[in-house]
């Protein structure tokens, strides 16, 4: 798997409205990287995941998929919102059923992978419950389930957290942590948490806004035997404050 | 014990169903009570009791149930012609800027013409039958319920849509297992708030033209000065109304319950 942003620039809006939001952003994420983009609201961070998921057509530039340019969405890099995306219709397990549905699957297959993913994010026994039914965390992971049982190349993740209280939030990052050790899967965060990137990416790129561009790329190499010890450790901490002077320093040149 | 008897007291009159029984039952015994004192002529309020004998009389000579049926076979046989019509127009200009875009003027223009104002063109063209009396109806409900369905596709959740396009759906798929499903609910409800609009047309048409029917008794009723079966049609008309509604309610409930 190799998932390639080439010099990709975005505006929108034609002629002298339009609006330059990316401005050429370059970056590569291998099979098993855990790659986070970070920054303020108007960065851009969003418009980079829905140009990679082919949702939007960048104005310059390419994005290619194992050497082959998107063209539009598909089951190849899964997605995840950060509102709650699940049918309200359909059950847990009818949800992470769906998208197998959809690439029409064999009934048993089906009925074998979706028990297996409902079980990885450790909800088998929610199966028959309505989304309504579940608590904000559960219909996350639900929907991660979901878009993970339609086996995606890359399992792009925007703010997939950020609607959840601070505690949920943290069982979460634990879980997807996990998930990422356990199944060697590809993924991409968007997130404005600063804290929440360094403790899941294995590379963390910072984005400023207006228009939207990367200013800085760091490889976090530490130690993640658990990320409580991480989150209290001196060498995250530094790295924490020297990045967020960073965001800090790119929100005040806008004042 | 007191406390507990208070509280149950309490929940019986908190029943939904309670407060509006009270209310009808109210407006009854006011006109039983007004007509009782002879205040008013009967001729202009008949009472309770000489309404119920204008309905068993109707019943007995067969009239009702023939009017019951003419009127409601009316009402469902253009509601299912417009009901039909609408729900693939309305998820195609729903879905279809370019076909919004040619459509949607035209309707809105359309749909400030009165129904009613059509009855003469209808007669024209196609006399005093059945087919006039049906597309009246189509064409008094056509449009609200278009717009309404139009309305439901557009506020359909992008990321419902984009989820399923991520996880490998093609554009049919996404119409049948996303848009149709989370737009039920609307559409279930635009049904129910339109069909009002199909029984105040039934009746305006057979005021007009027709041999028999509801709306046909009340326009007869009147003409010797019959008050009573005017009360009868008034009456039979706003509970089949009622009952309709409580069908699309009640398949709402059946249907859609992830809605509720």
């Amino acid at each position: 798997m190799h998932l390639r942003v080439d010099h990709v620039s975005k505006s929108f809006g034609h002629g002298r409205q339009a609006q330059l939001v990316l401005d050429d952003i370059s970056f590569e994420i291998k099979g098993g990287d855990f790659l986070a983009l970070v920054g303020s609201s108007g960065s851009g961070k969003s418009t980079v995941m829905r140009l990679i998921a082919g949702l939007e057509r960048p104005t310059a530039g390419s994005i290619r998929l194992d050497g082959q340019p998107v063209r539009g969405p598909g089951s190849d890099r899964g997605m995840v919102f950060q509102k709650y995306s699940l049918y309200p219709w359909m059950t847990a397990a009818g949800n992470v059923a769906f998208g197998m549905e959809l690439q029409g699957l064999s009934r048993s297959e089906i009925r074998e992978r979706t028990a297996y993913f409902l079980d990885v994010v450790g909800l088998a026994d929610a199966a028959r419950c309505l989304p309504r039914e579940l608590s904000g965390g559960m219909q996350q992971r639900i929907a991660i389930a979901r878009a993970l049982a339609a086996q995606p190349k890359v399992l792009l993740l925007d703010e997939p957290f950020g609607a959840l209280d601070l505690q949920i939030r943290e069982s979460m990052q634990e879980f997807l942590h996990r998930l990422w050790r356990q199944t060697g899967l590809t993924a991409l965060l968007i997130t404005h948490d600063l804290e929440e990137a360094l403790l899941l990416a294995q590379t963390v790129h910072i984005m400023a806004p207006r228009p939207g561009r990367i200013v800085r790329s760091v490889s976090v190499a530490l130690e993640r035997s658990t990320l409580a010890q991480l989150r209290v450790s001196p060498d995250f901490l530094a790295l924490r404050e020297d990045l967020a002077t960073c965001l800090r320093s790119l929100d005040g040149a806008l004042l | 014990m007191a406390s507990s008897r208070l509280s149950s007291w309490r929940r019986g009159v908190l029943h939904p169903w309670f407060l509006g029984v009270l209310g009808v039952a109210i407006v009854l015994m006011l006109w039983a009570a007004i007509s009782a004192t002879a205040l008013v002529d009967p001729l202009f309020l008949p009472s309770p009791g000489a309404v119920l004998a204008a309905g068993q009389s109707q019943a007995a000579q067969g009239l009702l149930w023939n009017d019951l049926v003419a009127s409601v076979g009316r009402v469902f046989g253009g509601f299912a012609l417009s009901a039909v019509v609408a729900l693939p127009l309305g998820i195609t200009m729903g879905t279809n800027p370019v076909i919004c875009r040619l459509l949607e003027p035209l309707m809105a223009l359309i749909r400030y013409m009165p129904a009613p104002a059509f009855i003469p063109l209808l007669i024209i063209y196609f006399g005093l039958g059945e087919l006039p009396k049906i597309l009246l109806i189509f064409i008094g409900t056509l449009f609200f319920n278009t717009l309404m369905i139009m309305d439901a596709v557009k506020f359909v959740p992008r990321e419902l849509i984009e989820t399923a396009l991520t996880l490998g759906g093609r554009q049919a798929q996404v119409l049948r297992r996303v848009i149709t499903p989370c737009i039920a609910p609307q559409v279930i409800d635009a049904y129910r708030i339109n069909m009002a609009s199909a029984w105040n047309l039934v009746i305006v048409a057979e005021l007009v033209a027709a041999s028999e029917g509801l709306g046909k008794r009340i326009s007869l009723a009147q003409r010797f000065l019959r008050t009573d079966e005017i009360f009868l049609g008034l009456i039979v008309i706003g509970l089949i109304g009622l009952l309709i509604d409580l069908g699309f309610r009640l398949l709402m409930r059946r249907a859609c319950s992830w809605a509720n």
